[in-house]
């Protein structure tokens, strides 16, 4: 398939427009789908444009961390399978795959969404492991805020197990998963010193820089990450974290 | 709540470690520490000390990785096992790979790649001890580093952390303000200019709380932006005395 080059979305975007003919703050269509996989204790689906990626949760039992005694744990963890991507290839994630799963970890654990202390089964010995795991599937641009919106919408519709004797019954559920926020990551990408949101993977080829926001729902930021070679200067972080507690408002009403 | 936590951080406007808001622990700067590297140098911060040694422009290898068009960069950032209370278990962790990652992209800015076809530049960064903003200090040596090398530059990369403790935002987080201070927010800007080519924040905070933190990191880059300077003039004196006999 022929891609269109980077000069070309260069170009484009410095006469105000976008490959798709999107408007600069416009998302693609987003669609959702919840508790896709039934073994999982949480799952979702998310198709942004033809970026698909998949979430599941899963809860185990373990130690706590030394520190946090009486704190459940959260683990995030990104696979770009080979299946998203020419570019994807089989192995242990490479840096762009945990960048990633901490981008997505970062503005769920600073957020403080998951009530953690009340996974807490017997303080020191026993607690909750969530694991958070996204499976992207079709790499179409804009992975973060596809996978962050995956991982909050797998863990508001995630059930806790039974435990009884020591045991985990999966299958069995006691409760949902305490979340107290929705955090929404939003991605704001500049190209030819212009700011846009959830570029799509020709749009991200071409990219100078981008700047990752995660806003709760009273608007305050709990993480950011910029990536990308290139920079920002305050008036552009102003103007990416207007858009995004924009943004995040917007997507914040599709999912709950 | 974590365990250990003192009730109060911040007392009469002092730090625990007795600084004021606003202010660096003691920054110690030297380039051209190492031998045999191309270009080396140590950046402090108190007690975060990052080393930085530079290898090439020189022939990279594999071969298929090569840029006919512009040299490669390559950085490692590392924490000796020994540089923390609790030991690190030597070789790469995700933490480390995403900040190497984040300190490429970050001196990506100031190389010119163009002038060195099919080359790699190795960039590695040690943490010889950790106490706090290893990142900021490890940048900060890197950029020296690089200088040293003889790579042509566009400008430094200087590096410096802010954040909040106790609803306070104070500049460069040290020591027990990492593990118990509300927001960490690593920057760093090209030179002492407003362009940000790093930022990574955890914590919640305001817009305007966010705003304040910025200009206060502009302030910090721009100071050590400075003792970079004088690192390097240190570094060339004699260079210097010939100028001004000419």
């Amino acid at each position: 398939m022929l891609k269109a080059s980077e000069n070309y979305v260069r170009k484009l975007v410095e006469e105000d427009m976008r490959i798709d003919e999107r408007k600069f703050d416009e998302f693609r269509e987003i669609k959702i789908e919840t508790s896709v996989i039934k073994k999982a204790e949480g799952s979702a689906k998310v198709l942004l444009g033809n970026t698909h990626v998949l979430v599941g949760v899963k809860l185990s039992v373990s130690e706590p961390f030394p520190d946090t005694p009486n704190e459940g744990v959260l683990i995030v963890n990104a696979e770009l399978v080979p299946v998203a991507s020419p570019t994807f290839e089989p192995g242990p994630p490479d840096e762009n795959a945990i960048e990633l799963a901490r981008i997505v970890d970062r503005g769920i654990r600073e957020s403080k969404c998951i009530d953690l202390e009340k996974l807490c089964i017997e303080e020191g010995k026993k607690v909750w492991n969530i694991n958070i795991d996204i499976h992207v599937l079709d790499h179409d641009g804009n992975l973060i805020d596809a996978s962050a919106l995956g991982a909050m919408i797998a863990l508001l519709n995630t059930k806790i197990p039974k435990y009884e004797d020591d045991k985990v019954i999966y299958g069995e559920y006691d409760g949902n998963l305490p979340v107290r926020d929705t955090p929404i990551a939003i991605t704001v990408t500049k190209i030819s010193n212009k700011l846009l949101i959830d570029p799509n993977l020709e749009e991200e080829n071409a990219l100078d820089a981008r700047i990752t926001i995660t806003t709760n729902e009273k608007e305050e930021i709990c993480s950011v990450q910029k990536g990308g070679v290139g920079y920002f200067t305050t008036e552009e972080i102003k103007k990416a974290i207007d858009l995004s507690i924009q943004k995040s408002k917007e997507i914040r009403k599709l999912i709950k | 709540m974590k365990i250990g936590k003192p009730e109060k951080m911040i007392i009469n406007g002092k730090r625990l470690d007795g600084r004021s808001l606003e202010e660096f622990r003691p920054i110690s700067v030297e380039v051209g520490i190492l031998k045999r590297a191309e270009g080396s140098a140590i950046f402090k911060f108190g007690n975060t000390y990052a080393l930085a040694a530079v290898y090439g422009p020189r022939p990279l290898h594999p071969k298929h990785m090569q840029d006919p068009q512009k040299a490669i960069l390559r950085c490692r950032y590392s924490m000796a096992p020994f540089s923390t209370s609790e030991r690190v278990r030597p070789g790469v962790n995700r933490r480390s790979v995403e900040i190497s990652k984040v300190l490429n992209e970050a001196l990506s800015n100031v190389i010119f790649f163009e002038d060195y076809p099919k080359t790699g530049i190795d960039v590695f960064v040690e943490i010889l001890q950790a106490d706090a903003s290893t990142r900021c200090a490890g940048l900060n040596a890197a950029a020296l580093a690089l200088v040293e090398a003889g790579v042509p530059l566009k400008d430094l990369i200087s590096s410096c952390s802010v954040g909040m403790v106790d609803g306070e935002i104070v500049l460069d987080i040290g020591g027990d303000e990492d593990q118990f201070g509300d927001v960490d927010m690593a920057t760093a800007t090209i030179g002492n200019e407003d362009k940000f080519v790093l930022l990574q924040m955890d914590g919640i905070v305001t817009k305007d709380q966010f705003l304040k933190m910025i200009e206060l990191a502009k302030k910090g880059c721009a100071e050590i932006y400075e003792k970079q300077k004088n690192a390097l003039r240190e570094k060339y004196k004699t260079g210097e005395i010939n100028v001004e006999s000419e």
